[in-house]
């Protein structure tokens, strides 16, 4: 850590730090949604922050809680926040080529792998030196942990003090997805993922019990099998 | 459930960067996965918007979620987003 601050003197590192910390304000911003939402939703302040610290990925964390909120079989909420959590697979495969450089001990690795989400994958992948990367990924891993989950933290307090329905905070959930789900609907393809999956959902909610139909609309992932964008 | 999620997902994350390592996915599963986000988040915002439980309902929140797509096609910050649509939610349901 020393030496990162003692090289601050060199730009590229300092713009890949202050990348990272501009992405942690964000992201602590967006914590705070998330926080007031869960705690809206009825989950305890002790629920909502062990959500942001142990499973530390935001989709799945929204998605679990709304499923819950919306009185959903645990299930339900799991199976469907996996699915979610799953992109993060992808992202350690993407990022294990660099793992070495990053993390050089298998503990150190194991320890890595919490941080493997959206933005760190994205900030080190950007980077073009391994050295670069390993700043990118560790800064971005760690800044980002801690504004999550103080944002997290944050917004649990204040929501657990207002009431939901007068503020309109039942819309906090499908809001806060619409902006996760924009950058999807560039591609065709997501596109016709999103609207499948959307009708797939929507079809099955009066006869499957709560929570499920999102699994259900996990099917519309089959319109990549042959697709081409 | 927080255990059994908090469990899978990191051994997800671990997975993909200490087990596998450089293996490559097929291309059909790689496309297959990255379309999960686009499929999954349009069910949950609908579901989110028109139904309570198991009944289609059409309520305040429409008014949110019109102004939340505007606001999020127009790039606004996400607590920008969710802070419109909700007062327009709290409005319409003042009214």
């Amino acid at each position: 850590m020393k030496r990162i601050f003692a090289s601050l003197n060199e730009p590229e590192l300092r713009r890949v730090v202050v990348s990272s910390l501009t992405l942690g304000a964000a992201v602590g911003v967006f914590a705070l949604s998330f926080g007031v939402a869960s705690v809206s939703a009825g989950a305890s302040v002790w629920q909502t922050c062990a959500l942001s610290l142990f499973v530390f990925t935001g989709a799945s964390q929204f998605s679990a809680m709304s499923v819950v909120g919306a009185g959903g079989s645990l299930a339900a909420a799991f199976g469907g926040a996996v699915l979610l959590a799953a992109r993060n697979f992808v992202y350690g495969l993407a990022l294990s080529s660099s793992a070495n450089s990053m993390a050089k001990s298998l503990p150190r690795r194991l320890f890595a792998a919490h941080f493997v989400i959206d933005e760190t994958t994205a900030l080190a992948l950007g980077q073009e030196s391994p050295r670069l990367r390993k700043v990118a990924f560790w800064t971005t891993g760690i800044g980002l942990f801690t504004f999550w989950n103080l944002g997290t933290l944050i917004g649990a307090l204040a929501g657990s003090a207002i009431d939901p329905q007068k503020f309109g905070l039942d819309i906090a959930f499908p809001a806060a997805f619409i902006v996760m789900l924009m950058p999807h609907l560039r591609s065709k393809l997501g596109r016709q993922a999103a609207t499948l999956g959307g009708a797939l959902c929507l079809i099955s909610i009066s006869f499957l019990p709560v929570g499920v139909p999102i699994l259900i609309a996990a099917m519309a992932v089959l319109v990549g099998v042959r697709g081409d964008n | 459930m927080i255990i059994a999620l908090a469990a899978s997902a990191y051994l997800l994350k671990m997975f993909g960067l200490v087990v596998l390592g450089s293996r490559q996915l097929p291309k059909v599963f790689d496309r297959c996965l990255g379309l999960i986000p686009a499929a999954l988040l349009s069910a949950l915002v609908l579901k989110d918007t028109f139904s309570l439980g198991q009944s289609l309902v059409v309520d305040a929140r429409v008014a949110g979620f019109a102004v939340a797509v505007i606001a999020a096609w127009r790039r606004a910050p996400l607590i920008v987003v969710v802070v419109l649509a909700a007062t327009a939610t709290a409005l319409v349901r003042a009214i």
